[in-house]
């Protein structure tokens, strides 16, 4: 690793202890990576929510100090630092929790309320709060070329892909450092040529609905390993909920940081810039076979009724929640189902203003914010329907239920009004 | 007892020996573990309720979220920690898990060591040289 002097000093611990550990962090990091020097950001996302269960926090910190958590938690220090503010721009991700209701979500009240002793931590340290896993819906949308250090892997995707700005899959604790620094290490995503695709993906059949977009992205991701993948053949513009769904299941199914569409994505205005001019690069075929394949992966529950449906993975938009209060006006969900719609507090408001939550709300359904389906605490019996291939994808692990269904945004409406799942695939 | 010995790149310094426990998969960490036993409930996944803590952790890569170090951090915090990664390629998240994690790394060998080493093998990690020893069972 080469220092720059201000590097250096911050290493040496001239800047005070936290960016001395900060800094300790990312050269193992960085070295680790094979980077040879940092890059300056001043964009940062922190996945802060995300810290382990209150069981395991509380057994490394007993006092619950927010100091010595972040110390131990976002850090990896051993000592306790104190930390004045951040350097870069930094915004927070979900998963935090809606404090309205600590008993359905994981961890209980004890959680809740250490994960908003963290949101006052982080506002303390000039972290700004926007609790979303699309950041760039919320207010942090950087720029073509732009040096991020961004945690949450569909917004990393975003980021690179959908933005044209730069940024590795972070974690808690990298991101967090670059957040002290204002450094991230030079290196993958950051670098010209690791952007330029590695393998095309000849589309044959239409990619239409938003499900089609998750299906597509969901087959890719377990296809292509860390390549760049340039996908071809895809005429019509998708929309933000659409790319939102090819970069969440590309890197759920998978690894995939950065993609290209032909014609469409920033950085891809034709083959050639896609590909840096590179011929003979391996050619995927995705077709009616590969889409059945994603679809059959993703949907696992030995039983049709519905039990939670859970839409807004990513974090469901303005548009989203326009639509979803568009199908349920009027109407009641069934008695012994239960629908969630997740977004965050800053898109929550104007949802609110709007009246589109009160619509939601008198079906019968919740609009969560700073939130996420998978911390719903549940039995194992529980059967979810959901229209995001990477809900469908973590749900087992995270909530212990091997019933899931994933389909149309309307399929879950149907669901979530009759208490069965009819979803299928033409 | 046959020996094989593969050289790769150093991603976190240290040594360590074991048995190995092999995927040709790539491993997650967000809602990868359960905490309590070290087993993986990644639904679906090769290693689906194989305890990793003090085994020498093979794998592809890392895959998924980017709450992977917040994942291998806690496993150490509770003891359930893995004794070493062997990888066939790194990225940002194993390179970052393994110093949260810290223990040793060694990825980037001259042969895939998903495919030269199995469940059970005993080997021997140094991960500064990047040398990783394998004793066949």
């Amino acid at each position: 690793m080469k220092l720059a002097p201000d590097e250096q000093e911050m290493l040496e611990g001239k800047q005070g202890a936290a960016k001395q550990k900060a800094m300790e962090l990312l050269v193992k990091y960085a070295d680790g990576l094979g980077a040879e020097r940092f890059v300056d950001t001043n964009n940062v996302t922190i996945i802060a929510g995300s810290i382990p269960d209150i069981k395991i926090v509380q057994k490394v910190v007993p006092s619950l100090d927010a100091d010595e958590i972040a110390s131990k938690f976002l850090l990896d220090s051993d000592e306790r630092v104190v930390l004045d503010k951040v350097k870069a721009f930094t915004t927070t991700n979900a998963t935090f929790r809606d404090q309205r209701y600590p008993d359905l979500q994981r961890g209980g009240k004890a959680h809740c309320d250490l994960l908003q002793k963290m949101v006052d931590y982080l506002k303390r340290v000039g972290v700004i709060h926007l609790a979303t896993c699309t950041p760039y819906q919320a207010g942090n949308v950087p720029m073509k070329g732009e040096h991020c250090a961004w945690t949450e892997s569909s917004a990393v995707a975003f980021c690179n892909s959908v933005l044209g700005a730069r940024t590795n899959i972070e974690g808690l604790h990298s991101s967090f450092a670059s957040a002290v620094t204002g450094k991230t290490p030079l290196w993958g995503m950051h670098l010209d040529e690791n952007r330029l695709g590695k393998v095309v993906i000849d589309v044959e059949i239409d990619v239409e609905l938003l499900r089609d977009w998750y299906l597509i992205g969901y087959y890719v991701g377990g296809q292509v390993g860390l390549d760049v993948p340039i996908y071809t053949n895809i005429r019509k513009v998708p929309d933000l909920p659409r790319l939102m769904g090819m970069c969440a299941a590309g890197i759920a199914g998978g690894s995939v940081v950065k993609f290209h569409i032909v014609g469409i994505t920033l950085e891809a205005p034709t083959m050639e810039a896609a590909s840096g001019n590179r011929k003979g690069l391996p050619v995927l075929k995705y077709g009616k076979k590969e889409r059945r394949i994603a679809y059959e992966k993703l949907n696992h529950s030995d039983s049709d009724k519905v039990d939670i449906v859970v839409l807004g993975c990513p974090h469901a938009g303005l548009d989203r929640i326009r639509v979803i209060a568009g199908m349920l006006e009027g109407k009641k969900i069934n008695k012994n189902t239960r629908l969630y719609v997740t977004t965050c507090h800053p898109m929550k408001h104007v949802a609110d203003q709007q009246g589109y939550t009160e619509i939601i709300t008198k079906a019968g359904g919740s609009v969560w914010e700073d939130s996420c389906g998978l911390v719903l605490a549940v039995d194992p019996s529980t059967v979810f329907a959901c229209d995001s291939a990477k809900m469908a994808n973590y749900l087992p692990g995270e909530t212990g239920s091997k019933n899931t269904w994933f389909g149309t945004t309307e399929e879950c409406i149907q669901a979530a009004l009759t208490g069965k799942w009819r979803g299928e695939l033409n | 007892m046959s020996k094989v010995i593969l050289r790769g790149r150093k991603v976190n310094g240290g040594s360590a020996e074991g048995e190995a426990l092999v995927t040709r998969e790539s491993l997650g960490g967000f809602g990868c573990f359960d905490f309590d036993t070290g087993k993986v409930i990644d639904f679906g996944h090769e290693l689906y309720g194989k305890d990793v803590s003090g085994k020498i952790l093979v794998f592809k890569t890392g895959k998924g979220s980017s709450a992977w170090s917040i994942a291998h951090q806690a496993l150490r915090f509770v003891g359930k920690s893995p004794k070493a990664y062997i990888t066939k390629e790194s990225n940002p998240q194993t390179a970052l898990g393994a110093v949260v994690a810290r223990v040793p790394a060694v990825t980037d060998f001259d042969q895939d060591p998903t495919e030269v080493i199995s469940t059970g093998d005993w080997v021997k990690v140094d991960a500064d040289r990047g040398i990783v020893e394998i004793t066949k069972k």
